[in-house]
């Protein structure tokens, strides 16, 4: 299984295709949908964003709170979906990943197509597994949204499938 | 007349909260190795074995199964016999904000639907209350995620439609929430009673164990029928194709209108927590 380093050099992104299981480590940013509205307000008001996305990682996910001595509670990818509305506008901004669970929309399709981006699929309701592949995480935005804030995160060997390649194909069969 | 104290209906509600969304049941867990077992595509079985694996470290080491620590549902049956000198909605409430305070679970309950301001504790509950014999307290305790609640969906069929309606309906859902809902899935099914009633069982029917049958012939078929034709589907674990795409059917019915067949699929993902305790 390849491990893949985050961010995401382009000519790795690009040599991705649909289906190919991987390993991902490195440093990413964690945002769902209130911290995608926050993030698509601040681009319309022509506001700075909290972290560039220039290349970088967004990880669907709202973890349960650490406990003390621990480093993250469960941390499981949320729904995809509903981010489909403001993935576009960030990717049109340079945000080059995104990893969440299940399908995404035809309009997220043509969008990651044009920028020639990529979608990961992680399982959903392992975050208990996951947080065990979490080595850091910092508060970057919004504490007021509290386990929906935006936090950096460090991962090592985080499970993940190539959901939708930067071509625009997908594994998934519904 | 028998009673019991608040303290002790909170510290029990504390109890299940925290439990359940640590210790998935032996049962599913059983069912998930089974359609492990089952599963001929590898990244299925890839896919079963981080779901089973995450179960056992939850366990081991009391982090959530999974970071949706859901609404807090709440299935009460009050013996008549049994006296409560408190108010009970409240010493509910209660249990589930200490539970979701002290477990670490996350708070998923915003106080409006449009206002969207979280209320920090995962209060109010959704909490259903029957009278029955006797005098003990049964409580029943689910914490429901919204990615496989959101897939749920509800039809007012008329009786023409029939079984092959019903059978359509629930197929034409199951589509819809594809991966969404975290598959390998349990099907609550409520099949008549009128719009609330029908909602109502076909949530309670995800609270029967997983490996009973409905007492009802007809129910039990139709169970048996759609476990049968939702496995066919090739949906899968995750969506990602697989012959484990629900590991039970459960199918409640109740009486109804003659010119009416309601019928409402609640969909559960394999995070299938829920406890209870008879107090
Ligand atoms: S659908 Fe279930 S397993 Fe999936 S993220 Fe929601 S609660 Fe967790």
């Amino acid at each position: 299984m390849r491990n893949l380093l985050l961010p995401l050099s382009e000519s790795v992104r690009l040599s991705l295709r649909a289906g190919d299981e991987v390993t991902l480590s490195g440093d990413l940013y964690t945002g769902r949908d209130a911290a995608h509205k926050l993030m698509v307000q601040a681009l319309e008001k022509g506001e700075p964003l909290p972290f560039p996305l220039n290349g970088e990682t967004i990880y669907y996910t709202g973890p349960t709170p650490a406990k003390p001595g621990q480093i993250i509670g469960s941390c499981g990818p949320t729904s995809s979906y509903r981010m489909d509305p403001y993935s576009p506008i960030l990717m049109k901004h340079g945000l080059k990943v995104m990893i969440g669970k299940g399908p995404r929309s035809e309009a997220f399709r043509r969008s990651l197509v044009e920028n020639r981006a990529v979608y990961l699929d992680v399982t959903g309701g392992i975050g208990a597994l996951l947080s065990q592949r979490v080595k850091a995480m910092e508060l970057i935005a919004y504490p007021w949204l509290e386990s929906e804030a935006i936090y950096r995160l460090r991962i090592e060997n985080f499970p993940a499938i190539v959901a939708y390649d930067s071509a625009g194909n997908d594994v998934f069969t519904f | 007349m028998r009673t019991i104290s608040k303290d002790r209906l909170i510290s029990e509600m504390e109890r299940l909260v925290v439990e359940a969304a640590t210790v998935l049941d032996d049962k599913v867990v059983a069912c998930l190795r089974n359609g492990q077992g089952q599963e001929p595509g590898e990244r299925a079985r890839h896919i079963l074995g981080e779901i089973l694996e995450n179960q056992a470290i939850a366990r081991t080491t009391s982090i959530p199964i999974c970071q949706d620590t859901g609404v807090a549902v709440v299935f009460v049956e009050l013996g008549r016999d049994l006296h409560l000198d408190f108010d009970l909605t409240e010493a509910l409430n209660e249990g589930v904000r200490r539970g979701y305070q002290n477990g670490y679970l996350r708070k998923s309950v915003v106080r409006h639907p449009l206002d969207r301001v979280n209320t920090k504790d995962n209060t109010p509950a959704v909490i259903h209350l029957s009278l029955v014999p006797g005098d003990r307290l049964r409580i029943r305790f689910a914490p429901k995620g919204a990615g496989s609640e959101n897939m749920s969906r509800l039809a007012m069929l008329t009786p023409a439609d029939g079984i092959e309606g019903i059978v359509r309906f629930v197929l034409e859902t199951v589509k819809l929430a594809g991966g969404k809902a975290c598959p390998p899935i349990i099907l609550g099914i409520g099949i008549g009673g009128n719009f609330e009633k029908c909602a109502l069982i076909a949530k309670e029917a995800l609270f029967r164990e997983v490996d009973d049958r409905a007492e009802n012939p007809i129910d039990r078929a139709l169970e048996e029928r759609l476990f049968e034709e939702v496995n066919k589907l090739g949906i899968g674990p995750m969506g990602l194709s697989g012959v484990t795409t629900c590991l039970a059917v459960k199918v409640n019915s109740a009486a109804c209108h003659i010119a009416s067949l309601p019928v409402a699929v609640n969909i559960q993902c394999h995070a299938a927590r829920h406890k209870e305790t008879v107090l």
